[in-house]
């Protein structure tokens, strides 16, 4: 290698298997030198990849497909070799949302329909008093967080365009929206979360894991340019990653792990945040209340990292209902490919098979079929879908 | 909008300096349509109150992530934002992103219309990172001289030399160690205070 790879990233938890293969030396240890460029906009990380000042990123999911399909802005072809994350997003209500939501609630406080009915009294009774509608941070327009909250609150006959507003934040902004009424709600990636509980102004309603029990959420993204002329590059990179996800999961490396990710110029927040959500075990509630899960947020662990096609059709699915583009069986089939299985398994060395089930489930709606998106999005009541 | 208006250019920038400087050349080009918004709270209400043409924001800026929901179907801007530059354009955008600045454009804009204006952005924007090099380099060199003189005047009372003499010593160290000037003033200065 001659010049250093310039890879960037957004300081937040599920950025920890790039950053760790860089500080611990998986990556020098693959001849890899790595320039780790920290971010502060989506919109920055995804321009810099596309033009090439980024020879790779962490990046939405989302955003990899809707670059490759030209929506939003121009289009790139991206690959995801690798998925950075699968879950670890939250959504965090502020106490007096909470509040109202616990007084109407019927039912179990951490099930989503019991808890998206009970938005929908909410609303019902803000909309009688005359109050402003809630409004909802997220962190992009081609995102999960976005796409999570749509389909949590329409499960429970919610518009998420109509009834209530959805905004975009920055996350380093979220806590300071709703601490001073901004937003009324959130959802967003590790640390934030834990950030606005422990300053007394947020409760964590939901993991997103019990919205969807399994969501690709960042994804180590190359230009497919870039990776169909450096496939060794790719595949050292992939693996280096990999190598730095189960140092991660390993709870003996956890306090080093969260050391090195806590640092200034890394995701530079409180260590013990840190520590919390990639051990799953999360405050939430200013009171105290702890709620573990081995389901937040999964770095490695259950073939996380193994990037899975029908997942990027979900997010496609999402992008459909939500009015962002036309079903086209074409784009289905590129953002399908943006998502590399091959390239993971050729990186490692594997066949592929016996790889662990990565079918997922939602807690409302049909079952995915990537097949079917058409059957799928019109037994849906709630939707924005372009014809 | 008539063709022969001038359009109403936004600048999200919260460097007040950078702003003005971008500002000035818009105005000196004859854009007599320009509102700064330094502050980032309600941003997409703020600029649908002024419902600008274009909208210039700088890259170190996470607002940017904001403004990428006008291109949604939204309530946020009265007229849809179109793509930042025509997607052929490539040069333009390699320029602007280098640049540290990026443009949103609104629908309907003659692309002959937003070069000149992305082109002037992008040399202003290069221009106050070369002013703010510059800046820092001054202060870097005042910096040194201010240790130089601190570390002459300590070796003058300790070695009873003249100031040429002292300053003699220190250069000829700094060549023979090859470290900068200032780098030896400060470390005679560092151990002066440990020795006090």
């Amino acid at each position: 290698m001659t010049a250093p790879l310039r890879i960037g990233f957004i300081p937040l938890v599920d950025a920890a298997a790039l950053i760790i293969a860089v500080d611990k030396g998986f990556t020098a240890a693959e001849g890899l030198e790595v320039e780790l460029v920290r971010e502060v906009s989506w919109s920055n990380v995804r321009d810099k990849l596309n033009i090439g000042l980024f020879d790779a990123a962490h990046l939405l999911a989302p955003v990899a497909i809707a670059s490759s399909l030209g929506l939003g802005h121009v289009k790139v072809p991206i690959v995801a070799p690798l998925n950075l994350g699968i879950n670890g997003n939250a959504i965090t209500v502020s106490p007096t949302l909470h509040a109202a939501l616990m007084e109407v609630i019927d039912g179990d406080r951490f099930d989503p329909l019991a808890t998206a009915r009970a938005l929908a009294k909410v609303v019902a009774i803000r909309r009688k008093s005359g109050a402003d509608p809630l409004t909802f941070g997220m962190t992009f327009p081609f995102s999960t967080h976005n796409y999570q909250l749509r389909f949590w609150m329409a499960a429970a006959g919610v518009d998420p365009d109509e009834d209530v507003r959805l905004v975009v934040l920055p996350p380093p902004y979220m806590v300071d929206s709703l601490k001073n009424g901004h937003v009324d709600a959130f959802c967003v990636g590790a640390p934030w979360n834990s950030v606005a509980v422990d300053l007394g102004i947020g409760h964590i309603l939901h993991f997103v894991s019990d919205i969807l029990v399994r969501a690709a959420e960042k994804v180590l993204a190359v230009r497919q340019v870039w990776a169909d002329k450096h496939p060794d590059v790719v595949a050292a990179l992939v693996r280096a990653a990999v190598k730095a996800a189960e140092f991660i999961e390993n709870r003996e490396n956890l306090a080093e792990a969260t050391r090195i990710l806590a640092q200034p110029e890394r995701v530079g927040v409180d260590a013990e945040m840190i520590q919390r959500s990639l051990a799953g075990r999360l405050k939430i509630s200013p009171e105290g209340a702890l709620r573990e899960s081995g389901r937040y947020l999964l770095v490695g662990r259950e073939g996380a990292g193994r990037p899975d096609p029908v997942q990027a059709a979900w997010l496609y699915a999402q992008m459909l209902r939500w009015g962002q583009t036309a079903l086209s069986n074409e784009a289905l089939k590129t953002a399908m490919s943006v998502f590399r299985p091959d390239l993971y398994d050729a990186a490692l060395g594997r066949s592929g098979d016996g790889q662990p089930d990565t079918s997922f489930t939602a807690f409302a709606g049909p079952a995915f079929d990537p097949r079917d998106l058409g059957g799928y999005l019109a037994s849906f009541e709630i939707g924005r879908r372009a014809s | 909008m008539s063709a022969e208006q001038s359009p109403k250019i936004v600048i999200v920038d919260e460097s007040p300096v950078r702003a003005a400087i971008l500002e000035e050349g818009l105005r000196e080009a004859g854009f007599t349509q320009v509102v700064h918004i330094r502050e980032m709270q309600s941003l997409l209400a703020r600029i649908y109150a002024v419902d600008p043409d274009i909208i210039l924001i700088d890259l170190e800026n996470p607002s940017r992530d904001v403004l990428e929901a006008m291109f949604q179907v939204s309530r946020a801007v009265k007229r849809p934002i179109a793509m930042f530059v025509d997607q052929s354009d490539s040069a333009s955008i390699q320029a602007s992103v280098e640049a540290g600045v990026s443009a949103y454009i609104v629908d309907g804009l003659k692309k002959e219309r937003i070069k000149p204006i992305l082109d002037l952005c992008v040399s202003r924007f290069n221009a106050f990172a070369k002013l703010q090099e510059e800046l820092e380099r001054t202060k870097s060199q005042l910096e040194d001289r201010k240790i130089i003189e601190k570390a002459k005047g300590i070796l003058m009372k300790v070695k009873s030399l003249t100031e040429d003499e002292a300053y003699v010593l220190l250069r000829s160290t700094a060549m023979r160690e090859k470290k900068k000037i200032g780098e030896i003033a400060q470390s005679i200065i560092t151990a002066s205070e440990m020795l006090k």
